[in-house]
């Protein structure tokens, strides 16, 4: 009996494997998970719709607009509101780009256990190329919470065209050095082939999907088969393998990134123009003065002054609007020049943000109607689905993830059992199992 | 091709307590005891051959503000041949000794009954390996239900603070 | 013994020599055996690698063995399921040991308020120093890594 603890060299998560050892090779194992549970679900029923934000970055978090992307969509659904066209452009090119930084990350890491720690210095360079795009858009490097109910935080900056192609042109050239490292390697095929098979059969009757499915020769792939946002006019292929084993899952994965880049480059050709450039004539004010005028009262000013928004409130400012915010007073919060210039902006703000009852001032917070809704949509390792009942007040009464990687590691038993000892770090690491995600 | 819902409606009539269409997602509730069997029609019946288990959860009904069955069971089912889902619902009382496992129909729900008796307390029966799967064993208690503070520790080691 | 060093200054001039030595060789080497549990590994790993590189502080070395490490990074939130094998890593690290609480979710629970984390590392195990952060940018780590190695060069060392 060995015990492949909770703390172990492998970096990807706590995770324990219970492993019954005939020399060195498996005979039974059982996999132990729950080291990072969080209690996201418990946390959720006590947050206000807005709140739960947050909480879902850290689910997957290599990829965490996906997430957001998934929820806010998901709440969407029960209200019942669709995002103008802008934004679900700007909302499938963050959503990419987060998938790629989410294959870098596994490939990388397998590749590292497996003693190719050049592959993952290239590939964590590449990745933050990709982390700095995503501050310059949301300001967060990793956990961004860019995805409101109804839109988006902000449009996207100037400039933000010519910088993305340059980070996707060297990521490209860095896929290309680890491709030219890794794929006809000789040590790396022969620890990686055949090794952690998985038949069709059984990955269906597991409920897994994403590449560990699509590698078994399924293609399903929640973007093509309940199209959400813009992705039925997008031109993408599914990559398929044959062997189910772990070459082919990190084939697959080095292939879905090269489409999710055309993906992006396809959107940034076919976006529709956001406002040509923010209106700034009439008086310019910056954004401090023009609250503490309102404070005190003069607002008829305001009505033809243009205000200089914040750093922090870039991208938000009322002319663009439009093109990233749905136009729907329940659920979105309005533009600040809005709240601050005049009193329906101010009361709506109020009615959304105060929580219902408390203190008695008869707030609100985001009430979609009573019921409930289940939204897939297409995460790094699978199929991530939402299901939200609500009852009517401003928390969600139960929010349910549907972890993608969790039917996989119920899985893993089938794929390492018969194999040894060693085989057991590069089938773990092309699982890409995130804690986040799984333990929730 | 007719709804789903509507289609196990018209076959087991009385087992099905009701079934709707909000939003484009096709549910239908059923009575518990015919799990096992609707289950398999859905699963062998060649028009609707939902061969994936998507889902397995449940919801504690207690703070809705209706009378009704504590307990809800959500089962997501998807086509991959059909590509059509349906959400399979199953009302529970507390304290009821619980509800047949699927994991002979679908492998799947093996792993996702275990967190529904961590988090609930909801006994399958036909389970090989009903034990906790996110917390530990020392736990005492079911953190989903709703009766549970948020902020209840159980440390095994270090203050409860 | 404080007799000896006040009648001969020479001894206590070189006794502290030999501390600051000491010290500044153990700043320069530090192995850390990093304790990756959640969203923070992903700062981890940025900032060990390339762009922030933490090599050039002499700490770009991580032994994946408790025994062969003195600084534990405890990386990401920790549960009460996972809190006695972080003790028990702590328990088999040898004399000299430090100890890093990486991000806000270890320093005092995060916004995890519930039944299932440790709010705050430093009710098991005794901290030095506290990186807060969500996760924490690459430039706050390494700020948190040159305050630990200050730390260590003016700690008694005792040889």
């Amino acid at each position: 009996m060995l015990n492949m603890g909770p703390a172990h060299p492998a970096m990807h998560g706590i995770i324990r494997i219970v492993l019954e050892l005939d020399g060195e090779n498996i005979v039974k194992s059982d996999v132990e998970i729950g080291y990072l549970h969080r209690a996201f679900e418990k946390m959720s029923e006590q947050s206000g719709y807005l709140q739960v934000i947050p909480y879902t970055d850290r689910l997957n978090y290599v990829s965490p607009i996906i997430n957001n992307v998934g929820y806010c969509m998901a709440v969407e659904k029960l209200f019942g509101i669709t995002v103008p066209e802008r934004c679900q452009y700007i909302r499938v090119i963050m959503s990419e780009l987060s998938r790629v930084t989410d294959h870098l990350t596994c490939i990388g890491a397998s590749a590292m256990e497996l003693g190719a720690f050049t592959a993952f210095l290239y590939m964590i360079k590449a990745r933050e190329y990709l982390y700095e795009l995503m501050e310059e858009v949301t300001g967060a490097r990793l956990t961004v919470s860019y995805v409101r109910v109804g839109g988006i935080k902000g449009d996207l900056p100037a400039g933000f065209e010519e910088k993305t192609r340059n980070a996707l042109r060297e990521t490209r050239k860095v896929l290309k050095e680890c491709d030219q490292l890794l794929t006809r390697n000789r040590i790396f095929v022969d620890r990686m082939k055949d090794i952690g098979v998985i038949t069709k059969e059984e990955a269906l009757a597991y409920g897994i999907t994403g590449p560990f499915l699509r590698s078994t020769g399924v293609d399903y792939d929640v973007r093509r088969a309940t199209p959400y946002l813009v992705y039925d006019r997008l031109n993408f292929e599914i990559p398929v393998g044959t062997r189910g084993d772990n070459l082919d899952r990190y084939l697959c994965r080095m292939e879905e990134m090269e489409q999710s880049m055309r993906i992006v480059e396809q959107a940034l050709k076919q976006i529709p123009q956001g406002p040509l450039q923010v209106d700034m004539e009439g008086k310019v004010i910056p954004a401090a003065e023009a609250v503490d005028e309102a404070k005190m009262g003069q607002t008829e000013k305001l009505a033809t002054t243009r205000v200089a928004p914040d750093p922090t409130l870039e991208g938000a400012h009322k002319d663009q609007y439009p093109s990233i915010e749905a136009k729907e007073k329940r659920a979105v919060l309005p533009a600040k020049e809005d709240t601050y210039g005049n009193i329906e902006g101010l009361m709506n703000h109020f009615k959304m943000i105060m929580m219902g009852g408390g203190f008695g001032m008869g707030g609100h917070g985001i009430r979609p109607p009573k019921g409930e809704v289940y939204f897939p949509v297409e995460g790094g390792n699978g199929e991530l689905g939402f299901y939200i009942v609500s009852d009517g007040t401003d928390r969600p009464y139960r929010v349910r993830v549907r972890p993608p990687c969790f039917p996989i590691m119920a899985a893993l038993p089938i794929c390492i059992e018969g194999g040894t000892l060693a085989d057991v770090v590069p089938t773990f690491g092309s699982v890409n199992m995130i804690g986040g995600e799984l333990d929730r | 091709m007719e709804k789903i819902h509507l289609r196990i409606k018209e076959k087991f009539g009385g087992a099905v307590l009701s079934s709707h269409d909000f939003r484009g997602d096709e549910t239908a509730v059923i009575r518990k005891d015919s799990l096992l069997e609707i289950a398999r029609f859905l699963k062998e019946d060649p028009d609707l051959d939902f061969n994936v288990l998507m889902d397995l959860s449940a919801v504690d009904y207690l703070q809705f503000g209706e009378t009704r069955p504590r307990f809800e069971m959500v089962y997501h089912l998807y086509s991959l041949r059909k590509n059509h889902r349906v959400r399979i619902k199953v009302p529970l009382e507390d304290g009821e000794p619980g509800v047949a496992s699927l994991a002979a129909i679908w492998p799947a729900a093996d792993w996702y009954e275990r967190e529904v008796w961590d988090m609930f307390g909801i006994r399958f029966s036909g389970h090989s390996n009903l034990k906790r799967i996110l917390l530990y064993e020392e736990f005492v208690g079911h953190p989903l239900r709703k009766d549970y503070p948020v902020n209840k520790r159980q440390p095994l080691i270090g203050p409860k603070n | 013994m404080s007799e000896d060093f006040n009648s001969n200054p020479t001894a206590g001039f070189f006794t502290s020599k030999i501390q600051e030595m000491v010290g500044w060789a153990r700043k320069y080497s530090i192995f850390q055996y990093p304790f990756v549990t959640a969203c923070c590994g992903m700062e981890y790993m940025a900032t060990a690698c390339s762009h922030y590189d933490v090599d050039r502080f002499g700490a770009g070395l991580p032994r994946f063995s408790p025994r062969q490490s003195d600084v534990l990074f405890v990386v990401g939130t920790i549960s009460h399921k996972i809190a006695p094998v972080l003790k028990q890593i702590y328990d088999q690290m040898t004399e000299p040991k430090w100890v890093v609480a990486f991000g806000v979710c270890t320093c005092t629970g995060g916004f995890y308020d519930n039944y299932a984390t440790v709010m705050g590392i430093d009710t098991i195990i005794p901290v030095d120093v506290y990186i807060p952060g969500c996760p924490p940018r690459p430039e706050n780590v390494l700020d948190g890594l040159m305050k630990l190695q200050e730390k260590i060069q003016k700690q008694k060392q005792l040889i």
